[in-house]
């Protein structure tokens, strides 16, 4: 895997430094046909409260990939993306990480996910920098040096100083989104990404989402919002495929 | 590789429960009978025919409820915690309703240990609770088993409530023996030379012995409670099950 | 199929580097509410009160009773800050986002505790003297009060934390947390009012320290792990 090939697609602004390492290899797997398999599910099973919310789900993400699950309410699509980002063990079946099961690489899972779960998980009192630092410390996949960068990108110039208490709800959401700006990590699992978010800056995530696809990274969603991105977009329907296998 | 990681906990998830249901439902039998057996005949033995202590004349006799109940709740908080762990490494179902069967049984045992001990404080010392060591450890152990519990309780998805539970336990049991020893290190430095309860220099055979029938028939007692309510909650917990709907079925 | 995906990414913080940044964190918290920082200090005082007006307002009486007074008073009022630990970071998602970081989950939940410690335990060390006066605790107490509390508060604050984590799910942790450290306490508070009241007779100290420091060296080797399990297991359901 010592092969070194240039990074071809144009990036603007923080991905330019963003995603300088892994790219290269998938660029040319890709260059012929291939892409990898990051994330495989087999046999996935699980219930809930004496319901069974899934069971012997099968499917792949692969490099490149945005699959959106859908699903009712209640169809189990959290804690799908709970049980695969590792915060949930209430599962029976497989789940491996570029071919291995995911609990014998878990640091190195860890290292290559980003997560982005319900609660914002931005503290109140602490300024979105503040908030950011954090999660850089945290998280190696993370570039500390381009939070101000990124705080500018989801819109939140001028408010680097403010305590998030202050800020509205769509403007927390955008905290904890300026991670996606910074992350350097193959994987994103994000639930709701875009709730209380306003139409421009959902048309601002879906393209950051195609540019993560575009430079061989995979992205997990659910979201309400009917996707607008014109690209590697795949639905995983979790009502239509409980019981069955694709 | 991965099979060889994955088919045990597969295996330990699916499989065991029905198992240790069957081999749990052919012992139930052998033990129900030796507790019976053992505890009627060591209860006769212990309040009829076993000699009265020289000192305290006949109220000694709780001590055959005393002992055997304090032993078992300890050997009880062991089980639990020594299933908590199975529960925790090895993902067994069957461990964590072990531990969840034998924390009331243990609590229980350790109620009865103390009220004997309150009973028997009476004509020996006058009053009806002392702050002895060995009676203090009791009650702390007794809010060991209720903290077990009430967590149990508390955390309504079974399997987080099984592993939280383990936890607790697990941490109990480091703290017992520091426990323990701080009590009655803590008792001396308080009461200098009380009288023991139990600590007799020199017991003879026939004090001795029908105490151990009953911590025996005790231990047995506490095997067939532990299996009832294990059966129980294996039957509850796989209710959805084919072969408990089987079972039903054929009932 | 391996591939090296961190080979050009920023270098990695270290355990210390986490350690502080975690500590920052915390402090800044804390510091924007204040009032978190001041309660159990407050209720400690409180409670110190109680006891005169409850039992007896008598110098001699009091000055028997305060070793144990002034050493329970510290163990609730450092329990009723443990319910606090986690709960926010479990409130608004940062501790999700916690335990999917591949960082080492312990050094961040010793930060934790330990800076938790410096709020709470720490504080009612140094205001200690304040209620030994209160309850006429004879002067040669205090050194022994301050030391125990020193060693003492922190083994309570790294057990109170697994209670914390083991109950960070449920709604009504309050009571329940209290139910499962309570009795694990026991052995600190004996130990601790044993030296206090060591030190007023001015037999040596030496021996209960020691004591003390052990629980304390058992309680810093595996309250981490604990309580990591105790966040994983609570955050899994």
């Amino acid at each position: 895997m010592g092969i070194k090939l240039s990074l071809t697609v144009v990036s603007q602004s923080v991905y330019n430094g963003a995603f300088r390492h892994y790219r290269p290899t998938l660029h040319f797997l890709k260059g012929f046909g291939l892409s990898e398999q990051l994330l495989t599910v087999k046999g996935l099973f699980c219930e809930r409260d004496d319901r069974v919310l899934f069971s012997n789900l099968n499917f792949a993400l692969h490099a490149g990939e945005i699959v959106q699950i859908e699903g009712q309410n209640g169809s189990g699509k959290t804690t799908l993306l709970r049980i695969l980002s590792g915060l949930s063990r209430h599962y029976e079946g497989d789940i491996c990480w570029r071919g291995e099961p995911v609990d014998e690489v878990r640091e190195q899972y860890c290292r290559e996910l980003l997560y982005f779960g319900h609660q914002a998980g931005v503290k109140a009192v602490l300024t979105p920098e503040e908030n950011l630092r954090w999660y850089a410390a945290l998280s190696p996949s993370i570039n500390a040096h381009a939070i101000a960068d990124a705080l500018w990108q989801v819109g939140l110039r001028g408010y680097e100083d403010v305590p998030c208490h202050s800020l509205s709800a769509g403007q927390n959401r955008r905290v904890s989104l300026a991670r996606l700006y910074l992350s350097q990590a193959p994987l994103w699992i994000l639930d709701e990404p875009f709730t209380a978010i306003d139409k421009r800056g959902v048309a601002a995530k879906e393209q950051l989402l195609l540019q993560h696809a575009r430079r061989g990274g995979s992205v997990l969603l659910t979201t309400h919002h009917e996707l607008g991105i014109q690209g590697p977009v795949r639905k995983i329907n979790l009502d239509q495929l409980a019981g069955t296998s694709t | 590789m991965a099979e060889k990681k994955w088919m045990p906990r597969w295996f330990y998830q699916l499989a065991s429960p029905r198992w240790c249901y069957q081999i749990t439902g052919s012992l139930l039998p052998w033990f129900t009978g030796a507790a019976l057996l053992l505890l009627i005949g060591g209860t006769i033995w212990s309040l009829a025919f076993a000699p009265a202590d020289y000192q305290q004349g006949n109220s000694f006799r709780i001590i055959y409820l005393h002992v055997p109940s304090a032993i078992l709740a300890q050997s009880a908080y062991m089980l639990m915690a020594v299933a908590g762990a199975i529960g925790l490494i090895w993902k067994m179902k069957v461990a964590d309703m072990v531990l969840k069967s034998a924390a009331p049984i243990g609590a229980s045992m350790a109620v009865l240990a103390l009220a004997t001990g309150a009973i028997w404080g009476k004509p020996t010392w006058g009053s009806w609770w002392v702050w002895d060591a060995r009676l203090t450890s009791m009650l702390i152990l007794l809010f060991l088993y209720l903290g077990v519990m009430a967590l149990n309780s508390a955390i309504e998805n079974e399997s987080t409530a099984a592993q939280a539970s383990a936890v607790l336990a697990l941490v109990g049991l480091v703290n017992i023996p520091i426990i323990k020893y701080s009590v009655e290190w803590w008792n001396t430095l308080h009461q200098p030379a009380t009288f023991k309860l139990t600590e007799k220099p020199a017991m003879p055979a026939e004090m001795w012995l029908p105490l151990l029938v009953m911590v025996i028939g005790f231990y047995c007692f506490f095997a067939v409670s532990l299996m009832l309510r294990l059966r129980n909650e294996i039957i509850w917990r796989e209710r959805r099950t084919g072969w408990v709907r089987e079972l039903l079925k054929k009932q | 199929m391996t591939m090296k995906t961190n080979s050009g990414q920023p270098a990695e913080i270290g355990m210390a580097g986490l350690f502080a940044a975690t500590w920052r964190r915390e402090f800044l918290l804390s510091f924007r509410r204040k009032s978190d920082l001041v309660n159990p200090l407050i209720f400690f005082l409180m409670v110190a009160t109680l006891f005169p007006l409850g039992v007896s307002p008598e110098p001699g009486f009091l000055s028997q009773l305060a070793p144990g007074v002034v050493w329970v008073a510290a163990l609730l009022a450092t329990l009723l800050s443990m319910d606090a630990l986690f709960r926010s970071d479990y409130e608004d998602g940062s501790l999700e986002q916690l335990l999917l970081s591949p960082q080492p989950l312990f050094v961040v939940v010793l930060a934790k505790v330990l800076a938790h410690w410096v709020m709470t335990g720490l504080a009612l060390t140094l205001m200690a003297p304040l209620l030994g006066l209160m309850l006429f605790l004879p002067a040669e107490g205090m050194p022994g009060l301050m030391l125990s509390l020193l060693l003492g508060t922190p083994t309570l604050s790294l057990v109170g934390a697994i209670g914390a984590a083991l109950t960070v799910g449920l709604k009504k942790g309050g009571v329940l947390i209290s139910l499962l450290v309570l009795p694990l306490y026991i052995p600190v508070l004996i130990f601790g009012s044993s030296a206090v009241q060591a030190a007023v007779t001015g037999l040596p100290l030496g021996g209960y320290l020691a004591l003390l420091g052990a629980l304390l060296a058992l309680a810093l080797g595996l309250a981490p792990l604990a309580i990591s399990a105790a966040l994983r297991i609570s955050i899994s359901s």
